[in-house]
């Protein structure tokens, strides 16, 4: 054990070990870096915990074609983070891309997405995307299950999900088992810069580290500008209904409503087609359980057996923030709203880059000078 | 392991079936208080391990009690008032989720 209060007790500190932090801290782990992960305890605010488990693409990037490519390459390199999980962690995170519906249950609704996927696949460089326009009848043969409220449906075989629970617990086993030094109940106060590193202190004392990753969520906010970063992230409150656990019934994600591998559904109101959001207006328990028994009604028959909210990591625009700091080189910071979508890049991309010390051109969209343009009329 | 106590068992008698067998409760009985009087100590298989389960804490908390009631899945046994006639049955696993037409 470290007793607080050392200096240089490794490479890189990680301020946060939720989704975010365990694929950042473990990736750096793999790539040879002494991580230790300062870690708030069991009443975080904590996305990790709250979320819905997709890993998803369709749809995603209208405004940035990056955010497309980012998050379908995070798909695509998904399958090897699963396998990476299932050999370093012993876990099976029930990951699979069997491809995503969008059902939609009206025809305006419908013409409304399919009327965004036009315009968002028409930019290059996303014209390869694949996805499918279905109508009720197609729909039905791919997914017999759904009810006649159904209009038609968007198809992409890009889609997935995961059980988000066991990711959490994999990436914190495999840091684990790479030898990070992870520490619940160690609340981070201040970043310092000192000596060409970091002094990270709280309560529990201090640490230091020649690089320092802020993966704090929405701490993020609070954390950014004392080492000259900027992460004007908010919450933005998402609930969630799940059911008792039932037979399998639904192999595909959709948008809102999941079968986890373990039984459950899950029904949420999801914003991961953010740019849709007006076509649902304000979510609430109710109309979010009266759309999916419209879609699956099957689903009325099920008791609820938790209901409960998160709240997501949202930055101005939605998209994620990756920063390395230009007044003190070493600090970066890492946060999106996709943190499980995004768990395959953050491991295996970005942790790497990070540890070489320069963020990788893919994701140089993603800064946060983005915010300071002068709005143009 | 159990035995009803002296007042409940002047109550009257009502006849129920459990995974086909004919057994006896009597009139107040939960479900579940009637399976563990005919000394029947597991009515269900968990989803993910399929471990057996009885009846437990017999106030709605746990959900070790859950057994399919007349053709329905999943019902708190201990929440569910025996009636006569009840077809009971043992919850193996998930739920069969009924198809049903909006």
């Amino acid at each position: 054990m470290n007793p607080s209060g050392n200096r240089n007790e490794g490479d890189v500190v990680v301020i946060g070990g939720g989704v975010v932090g365990g694929a950042i801290a473990l990736g750096l782990a793999r790539s040879g870096a002494r991580v230790t992960v300062l870690d708030e305890g069991d009443t975080a605010f904590r996305a990790s915990r709250g979320n819905f488990a997709l890993v998803w693409v369709q749809s995603k990037g209208f405004g940035m074609p990056e955010y497309a490519l980012w998050s379908r390459r995070s798909a695509d390199d998904w399958h090897g983070l699963a396998a990476i999980l299932r050999d370093e962690a012993g876990l099976d995170v029930a990951h699979s891309q069997p491809g995503g519906f969008m059902l939609c249950l009206s025809e305006e609704e419908l013409d409304k997405r399919v009327e965004m996927m036009r315009r968002l696949h028409n930019s290059q460089p996303l014209t390869d995307f694949p996805y499918e326009v279905l109508d009720h009848a197609e729909t039905k043969r791919r997914l017999p299950a759904i009810g006649k409220d159904v209009v038609g449906s968007l198809y992409s075989p890009l889609d997935g999900h995961v059980n988000s629970l066991k990711l959490f617990r994999a990436l914190r086993e495999a840091c684990v088992r790479r030898g990070v030094d992870y520490r619940p109940e160690h609340p981070v106060e201040s970043i310092v810069p000192r000596e060409g590193g970091f002094a990270v202190s709280g309560p529990w004392g201090e640490v230091r580290a020649g690089r320092v990753v802020l993966c704090a969520g929405l701490g993020n906010a609070r954390l950014a500008p004392m080492v000259g970063l900027d992460a004007p992230v908010k919450p933005s409150k998402g609930q969630i209904i799940v059911t008792e656990k039932t037979e399998p019934f639904l192999h595909n994600p959709m948008v809102t409503v999941r079968q986890t591998d373990e039984g459950g559904v899950m029904i949420g109101d999801s914003q991961e087609d953010r740019g849709f959001d007006t076509v649902v207006g304000q979510p609430i328990l109710s109309t979010m359980a009266e759309r999916a028994v419209k879609m699956f009604p099957r689903l009325a028959g099920l008791n609820v057996v938790r209901t409960w909210s998160a709240l997501r990591v949202m930055s101005p625009d939605g998209f994620p923030i990756y920063d390395q700091s230009e007044t003190h080189p070493g600090a970066f910071v890492v946060t999106c709203h996709s943190g499980v979508t995004l768990a395959a890049n953050h491991a295996l991309t970005l942790a790497p880059a990070i540890l070489a010390g320069e963020l990788p051109e893919a994701v140089a969209t993603f800064t946060a000078r983005r915010f300071h343009v002068p709005a143009h009329a | 392991m159990f035995r009803p106590m002296r007042d409940v068992a002047s109550a009257a008698a009502l006849n129920f079936t459990f995974d086909g067998r004919a057994l006896q409760g009597r009139v107040g009985d939960t479900v579940a208080a009637a399976l563990l009087a005919n000394g029947i100590t597991t009515c269900r298989e968990t989803p993910v391990s399929g471990a057996p389960r009885a009846p437990y804490c017999l106030m709605g908390i746990c959900f070790d009690c859950l057994v399919v009631i007349d053709g329905v899945g999943n019902r708190q046994g201990c929440l569910v008032p025996l009636t006569d006639g009840m077809a009971i049955e043992t919850q193996h696993g998930r739920r069969h989720v009924e198809e049903v037409e909006a």
